[in-house]
């Protein structure tokens, strides 16, 4: 079984948010690197730009597929993870943690609109066949 | 309904992800894909490739068959040799493309792929009714291909003493015929060095049991196919297929056309387009730029014309993307592949990438 952790939020297209402080972290979850692979391809939204929550801002790419990005939130991209540009298996390895992809400064903390980690998991669920 | 390999449990028991392969519920990677395909590049992997259709033909006239059945020439084999050849149609399409082993003077093997097993069935039973000879599948068998710099080394300390003295020597496209139905080839998919041993299928669980206690890891389709692309090894089914010719897809070296006297399926939409040229050709494609080569992405050559991309992927061994893609013959030494929208630049070599473990271009 993936791993869901019980304190971060989840959207339907599987990447994670978690607060800290006023900023967001976003990552994809241990359920979405399983499935994708191992990855091999990186790319982020830029620093300083404005992301809309559920829209496209990067990519995943795999060893079979590649996989958009969603950004759970709207707001400013205030950093992204360099490490995993250069080594994108940092995700496989630790998707929650090293593997994080980029910090965005919310224009308003909506977190409550994602899903829970049981209501995540329940999707994942409802996914497989 | 998918099929399954006499290793099926093994590779649930060792928690492989499994994937649907032309019908067959095959093991993707058991971990990473990566992993194993370094694994394979500096040390030594064994595939499970039981999936692959295994054929036997016996008979008096079992090679003069093949002289007709398959573009490159059985006439080169001396018995315990293998050839790699190309299976076309009239119109030089390929049908598939096979290794063929010759046993003995009578006795021929063939390994087609698994997605086009049943419909080489067809056309190769429709070819023999005119050859006395027969045509076997061997669905009883396993196969396995254990491949990588150390395969010889880690394979002789498992063989009794006499077995591996004959292995130890036996060259490179050669095969030994062991008692038991056993065959071992020193062929493989992966550009290392490395063996691909047949055996009954009941036997092969304890084989397999006995090679991963020697060190040898479990490998799966996922690295197969990385390992392939880096070698320069067309896939059956995207490189190329039945409205390609070997001329246009890097296979003209495998074309006996020589002797002239030899009729083949297929000679003669060859040695047309020969004559009016070939339009085609089929190169490597190294990406410069950011982004990853994928099937089917268009390839743009300026003022020339258009490609597309046949296979591409991640090579884990250059840190590169890198494909194989059918580009106009006029193509020069770079071109621009459509990626998500995006146009980047590639260099366009001559197949393969990797050659036992180092870069070829």
């Amino acid at each position: 079984m993936s791993k869901v952790p019980p304190k971060l939020r989840y959207t339907k297209t599987h990447e994670w948010a978690k607060q800290e402080d006023d900023v967001v972290i976003v990552g994809i979850t241990d359920h979405a690197q399983y499935m994708l692979g191992d990855l091999v391809y990186i790319e982020l939204p830029q620093v300083e730009t404005h992301v809309d929550s559920g829209q496209e801002c990067g990519l995943v790419e795999s060893v079979k597929a590649a996989a958009d990005i969603y950004c759970p939130v709207s707001g400013e991209v205030v950093e992204v993870n360099e490490a995993v540009i250069h080594n994108p298996q940092l995700i496989n390895r630790d998707p929650y943690g090293r593997g994080w992809l980029f910090r965005v400064r919310p224009f308003d903390i909506k977190l409550k609109d994602l899903m829970n980690a049981t209501e995540y998991t329940k999707q994942v669920a409802s996914e497989a066949h | 309904m998918t099929k399954t390999t006499p290793l099926y449990d093994l590779h649930r028991k060792a928690q492989a992800k499994m994937v649907e392969f032309a019908g067959w519920d095959m093991p993707l990677h058991y971990g990473s894909q990566i992993e194993e395909h370094q694994q394979v590049r500096e040390h030594v992997g064994v595939f499970d490739v039981s999936h692959m259709g295994i054929l036997d033909l016996h008979g008096v006239q079992a090679q003069a068959y093949l002289h007709y059945l398959l573009a490159n020439n059985v006439d080169r084999l001396v018995p315990a040799q293998a050839l790699y050849s190309c299976m076309l149609n009239e119109q030089g399409g390929v049908i598939d493309d096979l290794l063929v082993y010759k046993i003995t003077d009578d006795f021929f093997r063939m390994v087609v792929n698994a997605g086009t097993r049943e419909k080489d069935l067809v056309w190769m039973q429709q070819h023999l009714t005119a050859f006395e000879a027969t045509l076997q599948e061997r669905s009883d068998l396993a196969m396995l291909a254990i491949q990588g710099p150390e395969a010889q080394e880690k394979l002789l300390a498992l063989l009794p003493n006499e077995d591996a003295v004959a292995l130890q020597t036996l060259q490179h496209f050669h095969l030994l015929y062991l008692p038991g139905d056993i065959m071992i080839t020193r062929t493989g998919y992966t550009g290392e060095d490395g063996y691909e041993v047949f055996l009954p299928a009941q036997n092969a669980p304890l084989f397999w049991q006995r090679l991963l206690a020697a060190g040898i890891k479990p490998c799966g389709l996922g690295a197969r196919d990385t390992l392939r692309l880096e070698a320069g090894l067309n896939l059956y089914g995207a490189d190329m297929d039945d409205t390609v010719t070997p001329l246009a897809s890097n296979l003209a070296w495998t074309v006996a056309f020589e002797p002239k006297a030899r009729d083949f399926i297929g000679r003669r939409a060859l040695e047309q387009q020969l004559q009016s040229g070939v339009e085609w050709r089929l190169v490597g494609l190294v990406l410069e730029g950011p982004g990853i080569l994928r099937h089917h992405q268009k390839v743009i050559v300026e003022g020339i014309g258009v490609g597309e991309v046949t296979s591409g992927g991640y090579s884990p061994t250059l840190a590169k993307s890198i494909a194989l893609a059918r580009v106009p013959e006029a193509t020069g030494t770079h071109c621009l592949v459509e990626i998500r929208d995006k146009q980047v630049r590639a260099r366009v070599i001559k197949p393969p990438f990797i050659r036992h473990g180092k870069q070829t271009f």
